[in-house]
């Protein structure tokens, strides 16, 4: 049960977007998810349907992993959408019943909105499936190292991200493993009132906190035996350089920019 | 209670490229009363295995029956069947999570909903097994106890519920040689006493040799063996070639017989060893 979530999941295999480097990818994400927002008619949405279809195609991920992450975000759409579709006010009303009204304008924005959030779930999701949850920390850490300056502790975020991620499926395995021991012992988890399933999540909750403490006990002195002192001065075995691949993504997303632009200027004049 | 095992079969993470096969067609008859040593090398598909027998984990296919019942039909009363099949899961200390220890103990009799009286004597009964008769356990916390009693605290929860079938998941991992030791006998007193189904999972078998009168050796999700402790310790080879060994007390009857010394008998204790050997010297 627990181990469908995929959100965060990385899909190893040897793509080209899975090779480029993890700060090409970040700053990629980020424009794509922007650019998004240049939309404004069906057919930006289009455009970056394809581009994204494409993406997809390259990256060799299949097809079901990337919905499997749309589905923990079903709600969240939905409720997206019918906030629009009922609260949108508009001049061509299509149905009317007591108060509530449903415009021909609230229909098109839910729909857009709707798209919007599909698509943009679906980029992000893409960066975390094509990219190691160490090389994406990495990347990270990077591109945070001029804020140093400013005094963000870049190196420290970074660990502590690679840290939690790390842990994130420890802990998944670990309650996984708690919850069966317990319903061993007679324990039931998905039965009875909300008062009761509250109460049943204690025999749950209280080990796994036990433990995640152990873990990071653990964790801390061997980082502390291994001389870990923070970020000044730590090199890195794997050092980040641009390559000509990563400089034909950055053209490619200048490009996919201007033209998300320019439908937005000239389409519908 | 019996276990009866067909074609019993596995795979984790199906369709994702992490999958991988842990039970390939296992077929296993268990019988009331048993004491069973299960074997095997990390990740060679033990824990799958036990958690199919009370049904924490649904077959992809095969049947699992136990006392019968083929315990994945719909009308299995899933609460009953893991009150009779007792599982003890590997660290079981792990899963404390109560303010006294006699509270913890009694978490799963309470879920069974028995009576007050009956889960106060249930407890008792279950400390006791576990060789923590004394009452000054009983308000104490169960994190300030020691690796050792943690873990027989962890045990009597899951033998205060009076399983007929006891399956323990390496319950002597990381423990001392004495606490190895102690919790090994009380278990085998346990199945002396109330002569309940035990199958005891572990990769020691100097543990294993001692105690069980039958093992099932598995590798890669398949049951590579079968059969009594000298039936098993006999392949020397196939053991090794997949990880384990044999004692090491009938490593060292085996060079002994290689030079002549002695002839007769395979050994797989030390107290074996120890009646052949004060034999020979006589």
């Amino acid at each position: 049960m627990i181990r469908d979530i995929t959100i965060g999941q990385y899909y190893p295999s040897d793509s080209i977007i899975h090779k480029l480097d993890p700060r090409t990818k970040i700053i990629a994400t980020f424009i794509y998810i922007c650019a998004l927002f240049i939309n404004k008619y069906f057919i930006g949405y289009f455009a970056t349907f394809l581009f994204i279809a494409s993406i997809i195609h390259i990256s060799k991920v299949p097809l079901h992993f990337i919905l499997k992450g749309l589905k923990a975000i079903v709600v969240i759409i939905i409720l997206t959408i019918s906030i629009n579709i009922f609260f949108t006010p508009g001049e061509t009303i299509l149905v009317e019943i007591w108060k509530i009204r449903i415009t021909l304008e609230g229909v098109i924005l839910a729909g857009l909105m709707g798209i919007r959030l599909i698509l943009l779930i679906i980029g992000s999701s893409l960066l975390t499936l094509t990219t190691s949850p160490i090389s994406l920390t990495d990347g990270i850490e990077a591109l945070l190292k001029p804020l140093e300056k400013v005094n963000v502790p870049a190196h420290e975020i970074a660990m502590m991200m690679t840290i939690a991620l790390r842990f994130i499926p420890i802990l998944l395995e670990e309650t996984d493993k708690i919850m069966k021991a317990q319903t061993a012992r007679g324990a039931e988890f998905e039965e009875g009132s909300i008062v009761k399933r509250a109460k049943s999540l204690i025999p749950l909750l209280v080990p796994l906190f036990i433990s995640s403490f152990r873990r990071a006990e653990d964790l801390a002195l061997a980082m502390e035996a291994r001389c870990y002192k923070g970020g000044e001065g730590r090199t890195k075995m794997h050092q980040l350089n641009y390559i000509l691949r990563d400089y034909m993504t950055f053209l490619i997303s200048i490009a996919y920019v201007s033209m998300l632009i320019i439908i937005r200027l000239f389409w519908g004049r | 209670m019996s276990i009866e095992i067909k074609e019993l079969n596995y795979i984790y993470g199906k369709g994702t490229p992490f999958e991988k096969r842990a039970l390939s067609d296992i077929s296993l008859t268990i019988d009331d009363g048993e004491f069973i040593g299960l074997i095997g090398h990390t990740g060679s598909g033990k824990s799958t295995l036990i958690q199919h027998i009370n049904r924490l984990i649904k077959p992809m296919s095969g049947t699992v029956c136990v006392d019968g019942v083929d315990i994945n039909s719909k009308s299995v009363n899933l609460k009953q069947l893991r009150q009779s099949v007792g599982l003890v899961f590997q660290y079981p200390e792990h899963q404390l999570f109560e303010m006294t220890v006699f509270k913890d103990v009694a978490f799963g009799p309470t879920n069974m909903g028995l009576s007050k009286e009956e889960i106060n004597t249930r407890v008792k009964t279950a400390l006791s097994k576990v060789g923590l008769n004394d009452e000054a356990f009983y308000e104490k916390s169960p994190f300030e106890l020691s690796g050792g009693q943690k873990r027989r605290v962890a045990i009597a929860g899951v033998l205060a519920m009076e399983p007929k079938v006891l399956v323990l998941d390496e319950p002597t991992a990381g423990l001392d040689p004495k606490g190895r030791d102690d919790i090994l006998s009380e278990i085998k007193k346990l199945h002396t006493e109330t002569n309940i189904t035990i199958i005891l999972v572990s990769h020691s078998m100097e543990d294993i040799a001692r105690y069980v009168n039958r093992i099932i050796v598995m590798d890669k999700g398949r049951i590579e063996l079968d059969g009594t402790s000298r039936e098993i310790f006999n392949n020397i080879e196939k053991l090794e070639s997949m990880g384990l060994g044999v004692p090491q007390v009938t490593y060292l009857m085996k060079a002994l017989q290689e030079k002549n010394i002695v002839v007769e008998k395979d050994a797989i204790t030390i107290l074996e060893a120890y009646e052949i050997l004060k034999e020979l010297m006589k």
